[in-house]
């Protein structure tokens, strides 16, 4: 204890961090230990329980010694998820949610692990398992009843592959490490900045706020220290184009970092890295530590007196709400993940209030590839408002799920084409927040003219109950609602309810009018855009597929909510009855 | 002459660094509100005070005031949002009002009265909330918290003390206090602090008081919120010029 925190310098800003070894190293977090945290880092004793409680993988009561979360992203369902839980379940005797009695094994769902493309996929104490079939289901239930320690599993479980199925210009680089940090160096950062803002490179996360434009604004913001931010919280489910950016192209993620750290001025940048890529901390570690070995990090990089910078890996622990650029830098500073008001911006009071450039993981290479190319032949690239390539995470009803990259402009059919896509319903763009297309749109293109996206391509065929698909968003919107303001904390749960009660067959159109009213006060209300999106599934699916809905209502104009026979569930449990006689007649 | 925006139609004035809110009440301009206090920094969580601001909505209490800005508060689709509001906080607790103590001067049910919130609207959640009887002089009764976290503010900002804090999310999230067994008895809290007073709804009682107001001689029987706040408001600061 004393060690892990004078290791972290005793710096009440690295609590999360902290906390998430604790949690590795204990399994959750003992309440003799957040006493002895808090008095080491002089801190309430109720900081630790107010930010351990706000993160998804954090717990402060025990847990079993297996923690086993399977994914729950529509596209892990679809592969058929639900029923291998079940099965694991069954197989280790306990209940979704509980610890097992002798605390050997906990069983839950969790928010998309991103490993869409090789689902179901789950995580075992933090480690991503995928393709899940019951064959592996059922040797899995086998290690854990024989306490087999997780290091001695077969490797093969924990095999992610990184599925590039289409290249361009960012996969397919022959960039070697520090190349184009090299040639930039000598103009200076203001020049970066004027190539970036030339480029006409937008940010990649999803809302494309033009690049060169934020770090221009955080290069002339005033400030005693300048911060360089990279978002790899890539919770967006059915994104995962970031993790095998991670994998493949690291290099070229850190050197547009630094090339962003000469443009703003700053001497020390983060990568936020979301608790479910765990996996790839340290082979990142490694390749800054080459990096710095090599002069591209640290003091005088590349020789140049006065230009210092190195960069740090913060672990994000399970909450989806991190995306949100000011939420991470609330997460950043060890607290809870929850969006800032805004006005001011990051790129004036980011991180500890200072200047701060926050982009994605995939905007840090663009930066680069941008760089090395030169403004005009990058531009050339693209569409006029939509400059060079982007990558998309293809992933549900295909022949070939995976990472595409394609210059801006490219149409859903195109891909859908490409994927091996056959009788296509629906393709759910850049996630539960972004837009659902139906047929009729297919020829709509990608770009920030038309279909904005931070990559996500869901595709669902003509088998799939577009309903579903909407319920399963939401219920991940309540889940991951942060839970500061009203419309956003009450309102995706009763949005969740509303639902659950329409696929209970107890849906009215008085319902539906509810979910309409709700999407209202949610998108003119809510602080940050996962209660303004929150709605959009639901929007969206009923504007296409409003039969969907339709033909699960009751033809009443109103039924009550309350479930008198499911309200008995508990005392036939508890009775052990579960004849004929012991359930009521739904009165018509 | 001071800067001005414009508020429904009237003029404004407001002093640098001043939040929408803020400015309108100083001015005698009342805008609903719940989770925003005088005293405090605003935090802007609640989002009754949402209005429209060059068309856009935003809270009123977070949002710096600019000269020429044009605010719309009281027009019937703001105030159907603020109703909803209300009855998402009342679904979202249990709020039993004919037998709360803070009856009367509960600001969640003065706002309900005032904004004409006649029906519950929405299926009520129930949460299990056990109340905290631990502490001799006082009670916590958590059914009723609105986490406006005007306590957790009031505490560390004023008493420098930390009693209270956040804990879970989403719809989890709820009040704790600062101790290791959760309980109110083992913290420093006192009956002085000033968290002790800010509590808009019933949540922080003083154990042995109960009902010594008679219920109609309270102060939001006496005149609604909407007059009430204006009352309590800091009135145009001194700094400030008309022309």
């Amino acid at each position: 204890m004393d060690d892990l925190v004078s290791r972290h310098g005793g710096d009440a800003t690295l609590l999360l961090q902290i906390l998430i070894e604790v949690q590795e190293h204990f399994g959750h977090i003992p309440p003799a230990v957040a006493t002895r945290l808090a008095t080491s880092l002089d801190i309430p004793y109720a900081r630790i329980e107010n930010v351990a409680s706000f993160y998804s993988f954090l717990h402060l009561k025990p847990q079993g010694e297996y923690r086993v979360l399977f994914s729950d992203n529509i596209t892990d369902r679809m592969l058929g998820s639900e029923a291998l839980m079940e099965q694991m379940c069954q197989l280790l005797w306990l209940q979704p949610g509980k610890v097992s009695e002798d605390g050997l094994v906990s069983i839950g769902p969790t928010s998309c692990t991103g490993m869409c493309d090789q689902g179901p996929a789950m995580l075992v104490n933090g480690r991503t398992i995928t393709r899940l079939t019951h064959q592996r289901v059922q040797e899995i239930a086998q290690l854990i009843r024989n306490r087999t320690p997780l290091s001695d599993w077969p490797a093969d479980f924990f095999k992610v592959d990184d599925d590039v199925r289409r290249g361009g210009l960012l996969l397919d680089n022959k960039l070697a490490y520090g190349e184009v940090l090299h040639a930039a160096l000598p103009a200076g950062g203001l020049n970066i900045v004027d190539v970036i803002k030339a480029s006409g490179l937008r940010g990649r996360g999803g809302a494309g706020f033009p690049t060169g434009q934020k770090w221009e604004a955080c290069r002339n913001a005033e400030g005693n220290r300048h911060f360089v931010v990279c978002n790899a919280d890539e919770g967006e489910p059915g994104t995962f184009k970031d993790r095998v950016l991670l994998t493949r192209q690291a290099d070229l993620v850190f050197e547009g970092m630094t090339l962003c750290a000469l443009a703003v001025g700053a001497r020390k940048g983060f990568l936020y890295l979301r608790g479910e890529y765990r996996y790839l901390l340290e082979p990142l570690r490694a390749v800054l530590q080459r990096r710095r070995d090599s002069n591209l990090l640290g003091e005088s990089i590349l020789g140049k007196p006065g230009f210092d910078f190195d960069i740090d890996i913060h672990l994000g622990a399970g909450a989806y709400i991190c995306g949100e650029e000011s939420a991470l830098i609330e997460s950043l500073e060890g607290k809870r993940g929850v969006p800032r008001n805004r006005p001011p911006f990051p790129v004036t009071h980011g991180y500890m209030m200072q200047p701060t450039a926050v982009d994605n993981v995939e905007t840090f290479c663009q930066a680069a590839l941008a760089m090395h190319m030169g403004a005009d032949k990058y531009r050339a690239i693209g569409t006029e408002k939509s400059s060079g390539s982007k990558l998309i995470s293809v992933s549900g009803d295909c022949a070939y799920p995976g990472i595409y990259e394609y210059p801006f402009g490219v149409t859903v059919r195109e891909i859908l084409q490409d994927c091996g896509a056959v009788n296509t319903r629906a393709v759910q763009i850049s996630g539960p927040s972004g837009i659902c297309v139906g047929e009729n749109e297919f020829n709509r293109k990608l770009g920030f003219e038309d279909l904005p996206t931070a990559g996500a391509f869901m595709v669902f065929d003509d088998s799939r109950d577009m309903f579903e698909v909407a319920r399963n968003f939401v219920h991940f919107f309540a889940h991951e609602s942060c839970g500061f303001c009203t419309p956003c904390r009450v309102g995706t749960s009763i949005l969740k309810q509303t639902l659950d009660k329409i696929a209970d067959g107890h849906g009215t159109q008085y319902d539906l009018a509810e979910v309409e009213n709700l999407d209202r006060v949610l998108q003119t209300s809510s602080h940050c855009g996962l209660g303004r999106t929150a709605c959009n599934p639901v929007l969206h699916t009923l504007k296409h597929f409003r039969p969907a809905y339709e033909n699960k209502l009751k033809s009443l104009m109103f039924s009550p909510a309350f479930d008198l026979d499911g309200s008995l569930a508990r005392a036939r449990q508890m009775t052990g009855r579960d004849d004929a006689g012991a359930h009521l007649k739904e009165t018509e | 002459m001071s800067d001005t925006f414009q508020l429904d139609g009237a003029a404004v004035p407001f002093e640098p660094g001043q939040t929408v809110m803020q400015a309108a009440l100083a001015a005698g301009h009342y805008i609903p509100h719940l989770c925003y206090h005088p005293e405090f920094k605003p935090h802007g969580s609640c989002k009754l005070c949402t209005v429209k601001v060059n068309g856009r909505t935003t809270a009123s209490c977070t949002m710096p005031a600019e000269a020429g800005l044009s605010v719309e508060s009281d027009i019937e689709e703001l105030n159907a949002l603020r109703r909803t509001l209300v009855q998402m906080l009342f679904a979202e607790g249990n709020h039993f009002c004919p037998s709360c103590e803070k009856s009367g001067n509960c600001v969640l049910q003065a706002l309900g009265y005032d904004l004409e919130v006649h029906a519950t609207g929405f299926r009520h959640l129930y949460p299990d909330r056990p109340i905290d009887a631990s502490h001799p002089d006082i009670l916590l009764d958590f059914n009723r918290c609105v986490l406006c976290e005007l306590c957790v503010r009031a505490s560390s900002e004023v008493d420098g003390k930390n009693v209270f804090a956040l804990a879970g999310r989403g719809i989890t999230k709820h009040l704790i206090v600062n101790s290791e067994s959760g309980l109110l008895k083992d913290t420093d809290i006192a009956l002085t602090d000033k968290a002790m007073e800010v509590c808009p709804v019933g949540v922080i009682l003083r154990k042995r008081v109960g009902f010594s107001q008679p219920i109609g001689e309270r102060r939001y029987d006496k005149s609604p919120i909407s007059t009430q706040a204006l009352q309590d408001a800091p009135r145009i600061p001194s700094g400030a010029k008309h022309d």
